[in-house]
């Protein structure tokens, strides 16, 4: 199949052809002219190498009244990704290579991304001892992101060997940074919000402690060390400063921390919840400056599909968690790049470069250049569209951006050359 | 008035006055009456929603709907359907489709009257929900306060206790505050809540050097299982720090009443003799629930009819 790219700006640069021919990039510049290539008109659209999430809930196996590995990959690839890491806390656990390798499998024969399993970190997700790793490593699914992600991993000598034992087949521990002991029975950020509203607060503190003693230990034992959804500026500024000491550690940010604030709590809807919380003002403003001046590598959207049942219910017994892969380039446009802290080469490397890397993905993440693999997207940007939850391919509605309305349109994905979504809508 | 009365926060000082005046006229109409009973809310139906046990309470808004002629569903959460996993929703639009004019909601979850106010057609009226609010208890002590100084304006109230954990607490320093009162959290630092320098109060960890200026001091209920999360060290330490005795009862001002929400624990956080003195006001606090609670229902529901 040969796809002829007609006037796309590659990254945000002049307008120029681009020739996708069995699953690569076969060719950019100005004019070409192929016979018999199917032809897709990119005037005013802007190509993007295809976005890479670190961090997507997909609910299969077990919750798929919630989400599948089908229905999740769909959103994805109308959000404008090509890959994304399925976390581990399915029922059952991703904490063996039989899972993970049921997960990838299912991400293959939905063919609209590639769904990259996450393996957990501790069996169970219990966190009293390691799963077996290197299995999940060695298997088909090629696992090389583990986490506990919803727990975190919170006795400090398992953090030790976990971020140890994954040296051996360049593996990355990625951290649920969260002080079990100082969170129980948190809800919301703890503030003057929580104080009025009387939910219990969950303080900064339990995140940054966690963040402080694990690159600590990434230092000593000379690992890599993934912080997932940071959410504080404390966070920032401790990842600063384990950076400039040069630890291997890197981090993401999701959609959510970067636009919306505690304020939704006011509503006590529990779309709005979500672990670890919406922070304040101060927070976002210093997570968009963390991301743009790269103490944070990615955004991830920690994409969270829950049931009806479990968001239409009082705040304290809702799950936490919000919807992300739809919506996430437009969040990043929104806070970011309209705003001017982020150009698109950026964004390219926020949401696809840096999150390919940390993951080992090396299909991913790569420059639209001649003989690279054909991973990308085309964006409007342009449109403005109001946020419809109903209208989302998530087979849930938990978003928080309903009703809101938000810039940027993915009008097309492109997965190894084979088109997934066009005219912004998934091909299958 | 609102159609919802969720949280003190909500009421501004017209709507706060108007409740308190309301209740007054409605003493002022049952004194010396042999049949303690208005016509109000002949035909409409009240329910009761309770999640959580509260005797006093439920029997106190049952009251005051009943002396309002209303009819009154009792519907508590324990053998019902909710034990088998209905959800809040669920429940709401059930009682709605019964016919339920007014839901007064007690539940163990902050914020739950806002969302059932979101669900249903009829008014809510929140009867106490988790560590949120208690806005009938506030309008309440408002009443008694009004009744016992002759005003609210500029009166200073003491509140000690476990204010992190009380929604009587919250209730109280919105109203209070509305009213023009000045209002004193005292507490030790561990049952306040991170946050509490943006309320409009004062806050003091000395009960000993905020009691004579004190106008109303309000004791709060402090579990005594709260020291087994290390709240504090022992219930002996907090009654010693915190609780009020008769020792600290003589260094209030002569007229300074001395307030309790109940249930009370006495030995712990007020002392017997403190309790039944003459300036305790805590069975009068009861008694003008019910006034306040009609109150509430009336303007609720029948202010307009």
């Amino acid at each position: 199949m040969t796809t002829l790219i007609k006037g796309a700006r590659v990254l945000g640069g002049e307008p120029a052809d681009l020739l996708l021919k069995d699953g690569r990039v076969a060719a950019v510049g100005g004019r070409l002219s192929v016979p018999g290539a199917t032809v897709v008109d990119a005037d005013g659209l802007v190509a993007l190498p295809g976005l890479v999430d670190l961090h997507t809930h997909l609910r299969e196996p077990g919750r798929e009244d919630a989400e599948t590995v089908e229905t999740g990959s769909r959103a994805a690839a109308l959000g404008g990704f090509t890959a994304v890491h399925a976390m581990a806390n399915t029922d059952p656990v991703a904490d063996t290579a039989g899972v993970v390798e049921q997960v990838w499998r299912l991400g293959q024969e939905a063919g609209l991304v590639d769904v990259v399993p996450v393996g957990a970190v501790t069996v169970g997700l219990r966190g009293e001892r390691l799963a077996e790793l290197g299995a999940m490593a060695d298997s088909a699914a090629r696992v090389r992101v583990f986490s506990d992600d919803g727990h975190c991993v919170a006795d400090p000598a398992l953090m030790r060997r976990a971020l140890e034992y994954v040296k051996a087949f360049d593996g990355v521990v990625a951290q649920h940074a969260e002080e079990p002991r100082l969170t129980v029975g948190a809800q919301m950020n703890e503030g003057d919000r929580s104080a009025r509203l009387g939910l219990t607060g969950w303080p900064a503190a339990a995140e940054e402690a966690v963040i402080a003693r694990d690159v600590l230990l990434a230092q000593h034992v000379g690992a890599r060390l993934h912080v997932c959804h940071v959410s504080t500026a404390g966070s920032v500024e401790l990842l600063r400063w384990a950076k400039s000491r040069g630890v291997q550690v890197t981090a993401e940010v999701t959609p959510h921390h970067l636009l919306l604030t505690e304020a939704c709590a006011e509503s006590y809807d529990p779309v709005f919840k979500v672990n670890p919380p919406l922070r304040t003002d101060e927070d976002v403003h210093a997570l968009r400056a963390g991301l743009a001046d790269g103490t944070i590598d990615a955004v991830a959207t920690d994409h969270a599909p829950h049931a009806v049942e479990d968001k239409e219910s009082e705040w304290a017994q809702a799950r936490p968690g919000m919807l992300g892969l739809e919506q996430a380039l437009s969040v990043v446009l929104e806070a970011l790049v309209e705003p001017g802290l982020l150009d698109w080469a950026g964004v390219a490397d926020r949401m696809s470069v840096r999150p390919a890397a940390i993951g080992r993905l090396d299909g991913h993440g790569r420059p639209l250049a001649p003989g690279e693999p054909a991973n990308l997207l085309l964006l409007d940007p342009a449109a403005r569209a109001t946020v419809d939850p109903a209208a989302l391919a998530s087979r849930s509605r938990n978003s928080p951006y309903a009703g809101r309305e938000l810039p940027g349109r993915v009008v097309a994905t492109f997965l190894r050359g084979e088109a997934t979504v066009l005219d912004g809508k998934a091909v299958k | 008035m609102k159609r919802h009365l969720l949280e003190a926060a909500d009421l501004d000082r017209d709507d706060a006055t108007l409740v308190l005046d309301t209740a007054a006229q409605i003493d002022a109409a049952l004194a010396g009456r042999e049949v303690k009973k208005l016509p109000t809310l002949r035909g409409r139906t009240v329910v009761n929603l309770f999640y959580e046990d509260s005797t006093r309470t439920r029997i106190s808004f049952e009251l005051a709907a009943k002396r309002l002629s209303a009819d009154v569903i009792n519907f508590s959460a324990k053998g019902s359907s909710v034990s088998k996993g209905e959800s809040l929703k669920d429940t709401a639009l059930t009682l709605e489709a019964m016919g339920s004019d007014a839901i007064v909601v007690r539940h163990s979850a902050s914020g739950a009257p806002h969302r059932l106010a979101n669900w249903v057609q009829g008014s809510v009226v929140n009867a106490g929900d988790g560590t949120h609010e208690h806005p009938t208890q506030a309008l309440l002590d408002a009443y008694t306060i009004r009744r016992r100084l002759g005003r609210l304006d500029g009166v200073r109230v003491v509140v000690v206790g476990d204010v992190l954990h009380s929604r009587v607490a919250r209730s109280n320093v919105w109203l209070l505050t509305t009213l023009g009162a000045q209002v004193t959290l005292v507490a030790p630092p561990t049952l306040l809540p991170v946050g509490v320098g943006s309320w409009p109060v004062e806050v003091s960890y000395d009960l000993d050097a905020v009691l004579p200026k004190a106008d109303a001091v309000m004791m709060l209920r402090v579990q005594a299982e709260r020291m087994n999360a290390s709240f504090f060290p022992s219930a002996r330490e907090y009654s010693r720090r915190y609780g009020l005795d008769a020792v600290r009862m003589a260094a209030l001002s002569d007229d300074a009443i001395v307030m309790h929400p109940g249930p009370m624990n006495r030995g712990m956080e007020i002392a017997a003799d403190v309790a039944d003195s003459v300036r305790s006001t805590i069975v009068e606090q009861v008694g003008n629930g019910v006034s306040v609670r009609m109150a509430v229902l009336y303007l609720l529901l029948g202010g307009n009819a």
